[in-house]
């Protein structure tokens, strides 16, 4: 990890570029191991009702610790504002800190955002205190919106959550990331290191990815994967890439040859 | 407190179940009934917040419905 090119959200300083959801894992252990592996020190969570039935359940908080990561609660399964609010206060409740990510979702198949709840439910947690990472379609022009009503990060999607597409449209993101001054993140659709890799190269300040490691066949492995996807798209948007041509410029001299 | 007001109970709604508890019973009462942790729970009565500071003062009253929340894996 390059610690000299750290990124700050709402006044908070990381090291690494990659935040990963702790959903979908086959269990705990695991969940545990591959988020080690990512290097990640921002991890997203759910918030649920307390199981009655089974009071000694193992929970999350064991094995990922809130004093090692920056818990960043979501507001995943809310379809209106107001269920977005309201989670998102009982989260502030459980954790006690209030930087949260907003994400208020359109309906299946694609879980599509639904920016106008989205815009709404914005407004109303930053009244309320909240520091808020919105989940957003690749829409510059709400984008600009939620950059301007005081969200602290904006984070379109790439593809649909847990697709596995990769970044559908460039375009999009890029002129997003232009026009913002608060940090980018790519949030949905990683599929696998190459996808972290080419957001970053787009000039992302960070990536969110959770299925494309959780649902890997090797969690563990895919987390390093990703996380040196991350680095490697990073390090290469920082150098600068060559510019794209439609012809040809050899790489070896063309004086001296033998005649 | 008089004896046959000790022995009433409450039915509550907790996260969607029935749920029974001692009247005057606190909050911070149900959560311990609950055997939960209270570090680890969020608690909302009537759509209204409960701080944790005041579990101990939040008394219950028939027919009170509450959310009790904890952080699990999410994307």
């Amino acid at each position: 990890m390059d610690t000299d090119d750290c990124w700050t959200v709402a006044g908070r300083r990381f090291a690494s570029r990659l935040i990963v959801g702790t959903g979908k894992y086959k269990d705990l252990e695991t969940t545990a191991t591959a988020i080690e592996a990512s290097g990640a020190e921002m991890v997203t969570v759910a918030v649920r009702r307390v199981n009655l039935s089974d009071r000694k359940a193992p929970m999350l908080q064991d094995y990922v610790s809130p004093q090692k990561y920056t818990y960043l609660p979501n507001t995943a399964g809310c379809f209106t504002a107001d269920e977005a609010v309201r989670t998102l206060r009982l989260a502030r409740e459980a954790g006690g800190w209030n930087l949260v990510k907003l994400e208020v979702l359109g309906p299946p198949p694609l879980l599509y955002p639904d920016m106008e709840a989205t815009l709404l439910a914005a407004k109303a947690l930053i009244a309320d205190g909240f520091e808020v990472m919105v989940y957003c379609a690749d829409d510059p022009v709400a984008a600009r919106k939620l950059e301007d009503m005081g969200c602290v990060a904006i984070m379109p999607l790439g593809a649909p959550i847990g697709s596995g597409l990769g970044v559908q449209n460039p375009l999009m993101i890029q002129s997003i990331i232009e026009g913002a001054k608060v940090p980018v993140l790519v949030d949905a659709g990683v599929g696998t290191a190459w996808d972290a890799a080419f957001a970053m190269e787009l000039g992302c300040d960070a990536v969110l990815v959770n299925s494309a490691i959780a649902l890997a066949d090797d969690p563990v492995m895919m987390a390093r994967a990703v996380s040196h996807g991350v680095q490697a798209g990073r390090l290469a948007f920082r150098a600068g890439r060559i510019p794209r041509k439609g012809f040809a410029s050899a790489s070896s001299p063309m004086t001296g040859l033998i005649r | 407190m008089p004896m046959n007001e000790t022995m009433q109970l409450l039915d509550l709604t907790v996260n969607g179940e029935g749920v029974r508890v001692a009247a005057g019973a606190s909050v911070a009462q149900l959560i311990a009934q609950m055997e939960l942790d209270t570090r680890k729970v969020a608690v909302e009565r009537n759509l209204e917040i409960v701080p944790r500071s005041l579990y101990a003062v939040t008394l219950l009253a028939a027919g009170d419905a509450l959310e009790i929340v904890h952080f699990v894996g999410g994307g």
